[in-house]
């Protein structure tokens, strides 16, 4: 599926906006991704596999907040930076 | 307890480059100087956006240094450079507590604050404390992070640490690292809060090092624990002889006497009385166990946690507390209100002294004599949270 990475992360994706990762959960996802570009699942989930208070985690138009949510091969994941700032 | 004879510091003192590795809320920057410490190079911003809360060189290896780094977004990190920070890579395993048993809260580390190489018999050890106070070890020069679970499962760390609201208002820390260089299974901590404690055993068992020292804000002004050391110090050539500068004034330890009690002492109240002994940095002479100094700030009332009366001045003592000389020339005399964090404040081990110090107003203050003249070396940076020298 395809998979949009925001800018504080880009440096783990090779400045790639888009890429594609494996996976029936979001869990399994962010695993596979973890595998292609090490370390980017630390900076957006905690090691309590909570999603981080400033990142959001949308399949198609819906945000996810768990990590067992389930998805389909033909859905498009998007990784988004909540508002931040100061 | 026996103390270490009398030999200089490290090798350092020979070197010719005095480095200062600057924390800000926005990135690092790297500030270099020669023999005469004059003139600085600047270098930076390096992660610019990160909020870095500590760089530190290993002064072992001479070319590697960490930085404990987050950003409003990403999760906390550590960043190793194998080359003086021109190039960079993030740990493997950065710290992180256990994952909790199903349907319990599990810990979660905020950021990490504080950073300190291990003892110099254990190359590739490193020590690193995170809001919430959490003791993590690295035995890979910092690429992978293990729990100190002696402290981070401690039956009595709840206890110990209070709860998220018993810390600074960006959270409660575990700071104040020091190993004793005589001994690697030595091992002081300070948590704000919680106070001072000790291993002996390499972290595997620790036991509360406060006697003597206020808790003023507590029911019982004199706890076992729950305090709030500000900045806690071990001297290099003397390691009996500690230091404190603590949310309840300035304190010494001296336990160089066998089987005398460890007990704080406070030496801050021979400070000005206009003054106060309130601050967050505590800073040693690298060879004279007597002479430290410390960067006073107004912690009256409603604690601005500015510099007194809006005049900054550091101010040291030559006989282990029992008088203390301000030193302000060159610092603005008046309508200056910044504050130095307690990791902001360091020394380096030439001969005079350089004393540094950042501010959070984003400015780098430096006296190659020993405080008695500031000038200040870099401005408009970011909020300074450390200042760290380094010599190569």
């Amino acid at each position: 599926m395809k998979v949009h990475i925001p800018s504080p992360l880009l440096s783990y994706t090779n400045q790639q906006n888009d890429v594609d990762a494996d996976g029936s959960t979001i869990a399994e996802m962010l695993d596979d991704l973890n595998r292609q570009f090490p370390g980017i699942r630390f900076r957006m989930i905690d090691e309590q596999d909570s999603i981080r208070p400033h990142m959001k985690i949308f399949v198609n138009s819906e945000q996810v907040w768990r990590l067992d949510t389930a998805l389909e091969s033909s859905d498009e994941v998007y990784i988004l930076q909540a508002l931040s700032g100061g | 307890m026996k103390s270490s004879a009398k030999k200089p510091a490290t090798a350092k003192t020979k070197t010719d480059t005095v480095v200062l590795l600057i924390a800000t809320k926005k990135g690092g920057f790297i500030l270099s100087t020669d023999n005469k410490r004059r003139k600085w190079d600047f270098k930076g911003p390096i992660f610019l956006g990160n909020i870095v809360h500590h760089m530190s060189l290993d002064p072992r290896e001479g070319r590697v240094m960490l930085m404990a780094a987050k950003t409003g977004h990403l999760g906390p990190t550590v960043f190793r450079s194998k080359d003086l920070g021109k190039t960079w890579k993030e740990a493997s395993k950065p710290p992180a507590f256990a994952k909790a048993p199903e349907g319990e809260k599990g810990r979660v580390v905020d950021h990490v604050f504080w950073l300190t190489p291990g003892h110099a018999s254990e190359p590739g050890v490193w020590y690193a404390g995170t809001s919430p106070q959490g003791l993590f070890r690295s035995e890979d020069g910092g690429d992978n992070w293990e729990s100190v679970a002696g402290f981070n499962d401690h039956p009595m760390r709840e206890k110990w640490t209070g709860g998220p609201g018993d810390g600074t208002p960006d959270g409660p820390k575990m700071h104040s690292i020091n190993i004793d260089p005589r001994d690697p299974n030595r091992i002081y901590i300070g948590m704000s809060s919680g106070g001072v404690f000790e291993s002996i055993d390499r972290g595997a068992d620790w036991k509360p090092l406060n006697a003597g020292c206020a808790a003023d804000f507590l029911p019982d002004p004199n706890p076992e624990y729950g305090h709030d050391p500000h900045c806690m110090r071990l001297h290099p050539l003397e390691p009996d002889v500690l230091y404190q500068q603590n949310h309840c004034g300035i304190y010494r330890m001296d336990r160089r006497v066998v089987g005398g009690e460890s007990r704080w002492v406070r030496i801050g109240e021979k400070m000005p009385k206009s003054i106060g002994d309130i601050g967050f940095p505590m800073v040693l002479h690298p060879r004279d166990p007597n002479t430290v100094w410390v960067f006073p700030m107004d912690g009256t009332q409603v604690w601005p946690r500015t510099s007194p009366g809006g005049k900054p001045a550091a101010y040291v003592t030559h006989n282990g507390g029992k008088t203390w000389k301000r030193l302000d020339e060159g610092l603005p005399s008046e309508q200056a209100w910044f504050t130095v964090f307690r990791q902001a404040m360091t020394a380096d081990t030439r001969d005079p002294v350089g004393i540094y110090f950042g501010t959070t107003c984003g400015e780098v203050w430096a006296s190659p004599s020993e405080g008695e003249k500031w000038n200040c070396i870099a401005r408009h940076l970011p909020q300074i949270y450390a200042v760290e020298a380094a010599e190569m």
